[in-house]
């Protein structure tokens, strides 16, 4: 038996210190290759760079920072409204209800729907309606790639921040209720505020996968390697680039690729970081 | 208001019953009248449906679906179930087990809380009027008046548990609902809160959940004994600890179950 146990440990520990080294080796890969690049043009001319010319061999970073970051903020900022109301619905109003389970079974379900799925349809349905709309010529563009986005969005944040509000202890709603407050303002006044770190947090953890969603935004943004001058235009994000040029890229422009992922690595993770790091001062 | 009758009672049960689950009485017919500036204890074994009877007072049950309450409440001779649930719980400020101040918000914030709530508005110098009366009320304005702005959960148990019963006063109550307001609080402040109490019933009539026998003593002018939702005594403390009609409440009284 203690045999089997020390086997046992023995196993599991390789398997965690695997993980470590794996991702040491991930962030090592990113940064050797990222090496040229940073010698050629220093890190903060790279970030700060608008060019990315194949021909002189000359990149920059910034029209994909700003696409990245306008689109996450679009998408959580569309995302906010549904998934806050979603999220009351579950947590609050219709808290075990039967039609509330029923939301929440639909909500996992678009969790779990594969982004290229959310790609065609942003592409064959959503943009014509964008066109028809005059909202765009093509369609393409940071807009029609933001409110995919936020679709794909609001079932994290909203599951996420419905748990926060439903964890609101029972004891301050009564609390507020028998000093005379309806149903609404509780919700304002005690749910909300008392969740709120949590709700913060869940938007934050959702934002974080806006920034590195890669196979739908890049099929609905339009590709063009500019800072987007408005919603309609079109633009990439970090993801995407490197998504649409990784195969045909070599030397210094594949050293340019590494760069932008390893960004890409450490905002996502910085991001998640904050998020947990909230909800663990949420849970103490 | 065909039935405001002034009987000389604030409050009056009649045959009130309370069932969580249909058929099953948590509260079973329970009748009596409660007059005004006195403290009601109300004892009785765990589970036996002490606290059930007073969420029924401030129609708390309402919140919940599923539960259903029966029979009549009059407060100051007026029937609960046709007044406004919002006005039923402010004229019947409620005070829980466990200390409950509102964690987002600061000291003087929870004493408004139940005008906040409201959505009444005061100005500045209501607001301090308000904090001032309601905490010294509660004895609690020395303790805390420098530090207002701070969260009410920073204070120790009882001082929360005084500043949940600053807040329910401030609404300027008839009846104070207490539900066991000292059982997770220490012996200190456990007497802090019963001398608190005393007072309280110059301007307030109390009603008190309590399974500690010698509070109740101390502190209660009546007394209820509640044995499996029914209400088996009620009388005055003093008649019950020195010569109670049932049996029930001999035993319990001297320890022998409960
Ligand atoms: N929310 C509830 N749902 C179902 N039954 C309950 C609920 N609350 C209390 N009860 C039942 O009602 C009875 C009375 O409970 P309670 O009023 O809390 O008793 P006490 O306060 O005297 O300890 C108990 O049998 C308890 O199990
Ligand atoms: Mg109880």
């Amino acid at each position: 038996m203690a045999k089997m146990d020390k086997l046992l440990r023995g196993i599991l520990l390789t398997a965690a210190c695997f993980i470590i080294v794996l991702t040491a080796g991930i962030v090592y890969g990113l940064v050797s290759q990222s090496w040229d690049a940073f010698a050629s043009f220093g890190f903060f001319r790279f970030i700060a760079s608008t060019e990315w010319d194949s021909r002189n061999d000359i990149y920059g970073a910034l029209p994909f920072i700003a696409g990245t970051v306008m689109t996450a903020v679009l998408a959580i900022l569309f995302c906010i409204p549904f998934s806050l109301s979603v999220s009351l619905f579950n947590g609050e109003y219709f808290r075990n209800k039967k039609l509330s389970l029923f939301v929440s079974s639909v909500v996992d379900l678009l969790a779990g729907v594969p982004s290229i799925v959310f790609g065609l349809w942003g592409f064959y349905t959503l943009r014509p309606v964008l066109v028809d709309l005059g909202l765009s010529q093509q369609g393409f563009g940071v807009l029609l790639a933001s409110i995919v986005l936020a679709v794909m969005i609001i079932p994290y944040a909203s599951s996420l921040s419905a748990e926060f509000i439903a964890m609101v202890p029972n004891d301050l709603k009564e609390g507020a209720y028998s000093l005379g407050a309806t149903n609404l303002e509780v919700i304002q006044r005690v749910s909300l505020p008392v969740a709120g770190s949590g709700i913060f947090a869940s938007y934050i953890l959702a934002f974080g996968r806006a920034l590195g969603e890669t196979m739908a935004v890049t099929m609905l943004i339009g590709n063009t390697n500019n800072i987007p001058r408005n919603l309609a235009d079109t633009g990439n994000t970090m993801a995407s680039i490197i998504a649409n040029q990784f195969g045909e890229a070599g030397g210094l422009k594949l050293s340019a690729l590494m760069v932008i992922g390893l960004l890409l690595f450490f905002i996502t993770a910085s991001v998640n970081f904050i998020a947990k790091y909230i909800m663990k001062l949420v849970n103490r | 208001m065909e039935n405001t009758i002034n009987t000389g009672y604030i409050l009056e049960l009649k045959e009130v019953s309370v069932s969580y689950t249909p058929g099953k009485y948590a509260v079973d017919k329970v009748n009596a009248r409660i007059a005004p500036n006195t403290v009601t204890a109300i004892m009785g074994p765990s589970g036996c449906g002490k606290s059930t009877l007073l969420h029924a007072i401030n129609r708390l049950h309402e919140l919940y679906p599923g539960i259903s309450t029966t029979g009549e409440i009059l407060l100051k001779g007026e029937n609960i179930f046709r007044m406004n649930p919002m006005k039923v719980r402010r004229l019947a400020g409620m005070v829980f087990q466990r200390p409950n101040p509102f964690p987002t918000m600061s000291i003087s914030g929870n004493v408004l809380a139940g005008y906040k709530l409201n959505n009444i508005s005061l100005n500045k110098k209501e607001k301090g009027l308000i904090v001032e009366r309601s905490l010294r009320s509660v004895n609690l304005w020395d303790e805390v008046k420098d530090v207002l702005n701070k969260k009410g959960t920073f204070l120790s148990g009882g001082q929360q548990q005084r500043l949940c019963i600053a807040r329910a006063l401030a609404l300027k109550p008839e009846l104070l609902l207490m539900d066991e307001p000292t059982s997770a609080l220490d012996p200190i402040s456990t007497s802090r809160i019963e001398d608190l109490i005393l007072e309280l019933k110059k301007e307030y009539t109390i009603i008190i959940v309590t399974h500690n026998m010698s509070q109740a003593a101390r502190i209660s002018d009546n007394a209820m004994f509640m044995y499996l939702g029914k209400l088996v005594e009620y009388g005055t403390t003093r008649q019950m600890f020195t010569k109670p009609e049932n049996k029930r409440t001999e035993d319990y009284l001297t320890g022998s179950f409960g």
